[in-house]
């Protein structure tokens, strides 16, 4: 076979490139136009960002120079980390207790009726597009600083989360039971109790652990306006320019959020097996 | 005999019933006790929350826009219409696409930069295993630190402005999409490249014919993904300083313009809702469709 015969048998491969997926250019023509505007509609400079490199210059260096190391104020860092696990098991309890019923009435399986979970379903949209850290900021103005605000901006933010991934939990879990049940002459309740709650009870607990993971790194951010935990420590630290104990705190969370990410791992993997 | 064998039976079953209840026992007291001490060290208790529960309640009332249906949809002078609860809505606007524009970008930059290190990092494309360590443990530390604090450290050098904003989250977009995109490609099929190889290809058109087009459904979908996690993150950015309507938003909470508050907040919040939906459908549909074919 020729060149030409190959390339008249599988003409889409051998196309130019503009003919074979013109999805593909106009995307990235698309692309390389979107770069150039937002250059000029951010009013980038490389002179600026040059400027600004060289200004961190110091910073890093000091970031790694730990010469006081001795004479840091370890006991507010380690209440700090105590602090911002505590906000986040107290919030990801709170937020599954609550989410359990949340959840099970926006779920298909439970209320058969839609408009119900209707309006739970579009409630559940609402607390979830706003982030954890404005409802922090909130519940900062309205309860005061400290990590109690935390706790119940966690609380909020993942009741939002958690109960819609219950309700998707308990919509996927396996209607057999349920009739079973509900063909020997269960009431409502039992049918729940035992055809839905031993199905997807294992799911809710491994997703709580999943968020008590995700919100210990959440619980850091909560620090920055004001609502507990190491994170206030470090942007104080951070404000003051005390960059070498900022590196160090940074340090601390990553440890911790590898400690955690293990320890729910190990956990999930265990009630997995149960 | 059968009924040795019921009664056994009934034995385990017992048995394993008692063995079941005594876990949940434990994990509830271990969860009581986890609950003491939490409590504890953030020093909550049952009067503060009953104090603060009213004061809530007051917040949200007054953050509310007192709206008045008779005058509904009059102009921005009359107290009570929408124009008058979102006076303010050109700012907003030019706010929120400044918001949309800080997200979209961080994210192309970001995915660009993670597509090229996720070579490095994925087990079956990484020259060496020292690249592939070294490129792993960078990635980690760039997605374990919060954009927020590196939003921080970047308003101290960079200035105030949405630029701080782009970079910090360029950086947390590159450490969790290069993580991805390299677990995308561990798990793609081998054969395709291998088949290149054969043939006589060399490593990069390797990864442009025999790996990219597997694995480009799945990073485009992640990218999407990580379009509204962006747009999430960018409405608060503003919080430390680096651009964006969260700047506006920490400015009406703590100065307490309080029916700005909520008109803002809606707007996030249909922002999200609009771009979460937007990405849903585009990966739902244009991608799988591309998939396909």
């Amino acid at each position: 076979m020729s060149d030409k015969e190959i390339i008249n048998l599988h003409p889409r491969i051998f196309y130019p490139l503009w003919k074979r997926s013109p999805l593909s250019i106009i995307t990235s023509l698309l692309i390389f136009l979107y770069i150039i505007f937002s250059i000029n509609y951010f009013n980038f400079s490389i002179e600026d960002l040059l400027n600004g490199f060289s200004k961190m210059k110091p910073i890093l260096y000091s970031m790694v120079n730990w010469n006081d190391f001795l004479s840091w104020n370890f006991n507010s860092i380690l209440i700090g980390i105590l602090q911002t696990l505590a906000m986040a098991f107290l919030g990801t309890l709170a937020a599954s207790i609550i989410s359990i019923p949340l959840g099970l009435m926006a779920s298909r399986q439970v209320v058969r009726i839609s408009f119900p979970r209707f309006i739970i379903r579009r409630f559940l949209d609402f607390i979830r597009g706003v982030d954890i850290l404005i409802w922090a900021l909130i519940f900062v103005r309205a309860f005061g600083l400290g990590p109690f605000s935390g706790v119940l901006a966690i609380f909020v933010a993942d009741t939002g989360t958690l109960s819609k991934l219950y309700s998707e939990a308990a919509d996927n879990s396996d209607n057999k039971q349920i009739e079973g049940l509900t063909s020997s002459g269960a009431n409502k309740l039992s049918t729940l109790r035992f055809g839905l709650i031993p199905q997807v009870m294992p799911i809710f607990i491994s997703q709580s652990l999943y968020f008590f993971e995700s919100n210990s790194r959440s619980a850091v951010i909560l620090g920055i306006v004001g609502a507990g935990g190491i994170g206030l420590q470090l942007s104080e630290r951070m404000k003051a320019q005390y960059w070498d104990q900022a590196f160090f705190i940074i340090i601390i969370i990553l440890i911790m959020v590898a400690a955690i990410d293990r320890l729910s791992r190990f956990l999930r993997e265990k009630i997995i097996n149960i | 005999m059968s009924e040795i064998f019921i009664e056994n039976h009934n034995q385990k079953l017992k048995d394993l019933i008692f063995k079941r209840r005594l876990w949940n026992i434990f994990i509830i007291i271990s969860l009581l006790i986890a609950v003491l001490l939490s409590s504890s060290i953030i020093d909550i208790n049952s009067s503060r929350l009953l104090n603060g529960l009213p004061r809530l309640g007051d917040y949200i009332s007054q953050i509310l826009p007192s709206l008045d249906s008779s005058s509904l949809f009059l102009d921005s002078n009359k107290e009570g219409s929408i124009a008058y609860w979102y006076f303010n809505l050109p700012k907003y606007l030019k706010l929120l696409f400044e918001t949309f524009n800080m997200a979209l970008l961080a994210t192309i930059i970001g995915s660009s930069i993670a597509l090229l290190l996720s070579f490095l990092s994925a087990k079956n494309t990484a020259p060496n295993s020292f690249i592939y360590f070294m490129t792993r443990r960078t990635l980690e530390f760039f997605r374990g630190v919060p954009e927020i604090i590196f939003a921080i450290l970047f308003v101290w050098a960079l200035g105030i402005g949405p630029i701080a904003g782009i970079i910090a989250m360029t950086l947390h977009t590159t450490g969790s999409l290069g993580k991805l995109f390299s677990e995308v490609h561990e798990n793609s099929d081998i054969k395709p490249r291998e088949a290149l190889k054969a043939s006589g290809g060399n490593w990069p058109s390797e990864m442009k014919f025999g790996l990219l087009p597997q694995v480009l459904p799945n990073l485009i979908s992640y990218t999407l993904l990580r379009f509204e996690i962006n747009i999430r993150a960018s409405t608060i950015l503003g919080f430390v300083g680096a651009g964006g309507i969260g700047q506006e938003l920490y400015l009406v909470i703590n100065f307490n313009y309080y029916e700005e508050v909520s008109a803002i907040i809606l707007l996030i919040i249909l922002t999200v809702i609009s771009i979460d939906l937007l990405s849903e459908y585009l990966r739902k549909n244009v991608i799988e469709v591309d998939n396909v074919r």
